[in-house]
């Protein structure tokens, strides 16, 4: 038998209807019910439990770690709230995680805020909330304050959920686009546009059945060893809506160099191939959810693939270009075929609302 | 991926690149009079550029982007119509994703979707056929739209809709056809080509017999193409070596998918649901005689055009757009005065910018700006 230590929760049951209503928003006993029994239940931990209005943060304790804060918030509306590989709680911590992480910092504590479309379940509620709690687990950070709105049907799509997050950067780490400098190398930590492929056949609406799983995951660990192995590296950033191709263009842009990658380097599934070639849709363009693009100085290069690789979530890290004497601001593929072209932005979505 | 990285051989494309350049010198063509040759489909325009293909010729031959997009020479006045019949509020209004961006004088199926309009992405006309099942109180609306490559689909849809009685399923039909296309491209008087890429996806239906005129009055030479770019390398590589040896024939690079005779069904689907318009209005193109197909009278239940009363006003092409020209192979899209400035992706003016099968689309997107105003100012 295992011998887990189970933390004291509160007894859960103040919640007695089935569905969250407008009343679970309204202030009252009943929002203190729901909070209770699904947020506080889910996520407990000693700066969250007090329900103040902010959570209080030491400033000491944070120092520790380094010398800045790192501060960001994104929002998640995904279709379906639940998909293979995740739902929109695991999405809505590891998306905020890895904005902090590719900045270089530790992340620490996350907010979280929700707004309900009344009629949702509150076991499905209470589901998602747990699926946050496990993935802020495992990617070290506590949920310490946030906030629950409940608005009629029809205003939103059943669960929309802001996370913002605060971690702090060590000493003399340095990151940024306009870093990148010629002959550094361009790599990713495996394959490519699983999240966008996985969310599209997911949603059913293309009778296409797809075994492929969304890439979501918790990157701070795998960016940590990164860091430790290849201290120069000049810049990361997660490729989620836009893809890779997006990513690739924002550096070329902010460093004015030219970025050419490799076709046949490039690591892609082969469902995600086969999926994006009934589609007509472009893997570059796909959204990740577990993934990073870095640029990395050429005489650590190697370093670099070797510890992405040493971690579980970067086994097929692949260095897939490098940065190249060209027009600046320009990426270029040398494609599988033999020729070449370019990767641009895009103009719109490929298909609207993945993540 | 089986089926698919065969086609997409490097070594085997060098093989026949060395052969085309070949064949070229030997025709004796070089980069002051370029061989012309058109790619009538917009597929095969999506290829070039997608695996770089143009690039890996040699400068003695010149690709033309042919009319084959069915999203970019549809005429504003039809978009207009689309939206007209979605602001309809018993309407569904379904459509293939890319005809949702295609501008109208108005406003594109996607502002008409924004503005509270119901209208539905779909992947096949089957699917917006199960919408019609159900919702039975609704007016489902599918766009039908390309040319014989989907002309069945939308057919059998009708059919089907008709046995199991479903009546609250129409199409608008903007389906048109190819050859009157191919017919008035090679009428026009500043006609340049040199030979033609057959759209293989409409071969799979109708076959290769209706292009035989091209070869027979018209001298000039055609092979029907697959998509995959090893297949485009080899079809050029037929056309060079037909013009090398003086053939002028219809050659089929893509029988593993396209037979001699067609496909039979989908023909017979095709002639029961579908007439001949008398004309057919083509964005940058203008009016073709018999290029389009309406729903037969005896399936007028399905016809959109005729359940709802649109518009149907014509409106004229912008007057700065040279569409029609770029699509016979006269100039090349950048040399086009709008081309990039006013005229991009995000704001299309023309039909070529629309979709991203365009040419000019392909051109802005994949890069061939770059070439080509390098190739003008060698020039100049």
């Amino acid at each position: 038998m295992n011998m887990i230590s189970i933390p004291p929760r509160r007894a859960r049951g103040k919640v007695h209807v089935p569905t969250v209503t407008l009343a679970h928003g309204g202030g009252g006993k009943a929002m203190k019910d729901l909070i209770d029994d699904v947020f506080v239940e889910a996520f407990d931990n000693p700066l969250l439990t007090p329900l103040d209005d902010s959570a209080r943060i030491d400033l000491l304790d944070l120092a520790q770690y380094g010398d800045r804060l790192a501060f960001t918030t994104d929002s998640f509306v995904v279709d379906p709230l639940v998909f293979p590989g995740g739902d929109i709680g695991k999405l809505a911590v590891c998306g905020t995680v890895n904005d902090l992480a590719v900045g270089g910092a530790l992340p620490l504590y996350l907010s979280c805020a929700v707004i309900i479309e009344e009629g949702v379940s509150i076991d499905f509620l209470l589901q998602i909330a747990r699926s946050m709690a496990a993935t802020a687990q495992e990617a070290g950070v506590k949920i310490v304050t946030g906030d629950t709105k409940v608005v009629n049907k029809g205003a939103c799509d059943r669960m929309f959920i802001t996370t913002t997050g605060v971690g702090v950067v060590a000493a003399g780490v340095e990151l940024g686009a306009h870093r990148a400098r010629l002959g550094d190398a361009v790599l990713v930590n495996g394959l490519l546009g699983d999240h966008g492929a996985a969310i599209l056949g997911a949603r059913g609406d293309m009778a296409l059945q797809s075994p492929i799983e969304s890439d979501c995951a918790p990157l701070q660990g795998l960016i940590a060893s990164l860091l430790n192995a290849a201290p120069n590296i000049r810049f990361m950033r997660d490729p989620t809506r836009g893809g890779v191709a997006t990513v690739l263009n924002e550096i070329a842009e902010a460093a004015q160099v030219a970025i050419e990658i490799d076709e046949a380097a490039t690591p892609l599934r082969n469902e995600v191939r086969g999926f994006c070639e009934i589609l007509g849709l472009d893997p570059l363009y796909l959204a990740n959810e577990g993934k990073i693009v870095t640029i990395v100085p050429p005489d650590e290069a190697e370093q670099a693939l070797e510890a992405m690789r040493a971690h579980p979530l970067g086994r097929q890290s692949a260095i897939i270009g490098s940065v190249v004497a060209g027009e600046p601001g320009r990426v270029t593929m040398r494609t599988i075929f033999g020729g070449r072209r370019i990767v641009d932005m895009l103009v719109g979505e490929q298909l609207p609302r993945i993540c | 991926m089986r089926y698919v990285d065969e086609f997409r051989d490097r070594t085997k494309a060098e093989v026949l690149v060395k052969e085309i350049e070949r064949l070229l010198a030997h025709i004796g063509r070089d980069q002051s009079r370029p061989l012309q040759i058109m790619e009538v489909c917009g597929g095969h325009t999506h290829s070039i550029f997608r695996y770089g293909v143009e690039g890996m010729l040699p400068k003695s031959i010149e690709l033309v982007h042919g009319p084959g997009c069915p999203v970019c020479v549809l005429p504003m006045g039809r978009v207009d119509d689309c939206v007209a019949i979605a602001e309809r509020p018993e309407v569904i209004f379904t459509t293939f994703g890319d005809a949702m961006r295609v501008p109208g004088s108005r406003k594109s199926l996607l502002q008409a979707k924004a503005d509270g309009c119901d209208v539905r992405m779909v992947y096949s006309p089957m699917d917006a056929l199960a919408l019609a099942r159900k919702y039975p109180t609704r007016e489902v609306v599918f766009f039908g739209i390309g040319f014989e490559t989907t002309m069945p689909s939308t057919a059998l849809t009708v059919l089907q809709a008709e046995r199991e009685g479903i009546r609250n399923f129409s199409i608008f039909c903007n389906h048109i056809t190819i050859v009157p296309t191919i017919k008035a491209i090679l009428d026009s008087p500043d006609l340049r080509l040199d030979g033609f890429l057959g759209p293989g996806h409409v071969s799979m239906v109708i076959g290769d017999a209706p292009y035989e005129f091209i070869a027979r009055y018209y001298k000039k030479p055609m092979v029907i193409a697959g998509f995959e770019p090893l297949d485009i390398l080899q079809s050029i590589w037929m056309l060079l070596r037909q013009i090398d040896q003086g053939r002028c024939e219809i050659e089929n690079q893509y029988a593993r998918v396209a037979p001699a005779g067609g496909n039979a069904v989908a023909l017979q689907a095709v002639a029961k649901v579908y007439e001949l318009r008398e004309f057919f209005e083509w964005r940058g193109l203008g009016s073709i005689d018999h290029s389009g197909v309406k729903v037969r009278d005896a399936y007028a239940g399905f016809d959109a055009e005729r359940k709802f009363a649109v518009p149907n006003a014509k409106i004229a092409d912008p007057k700065s757009c040279q569409c029609g020209e770029v699509l016979k192979g006269v100039i090349k899209p950048w040399q086009c005065k709008v081309f990039g400035r006013a005229c991009s992706p995000e704001t299309p003016l023309g039909a070529l910018m629309v979709s991203s099968e365009g040419a000019c689309a392909a051109y802005y997107q994949y890069g061939g700006i770059k070439r080509g105003r390098d190739d003008e100012a060698s020039a100049a």
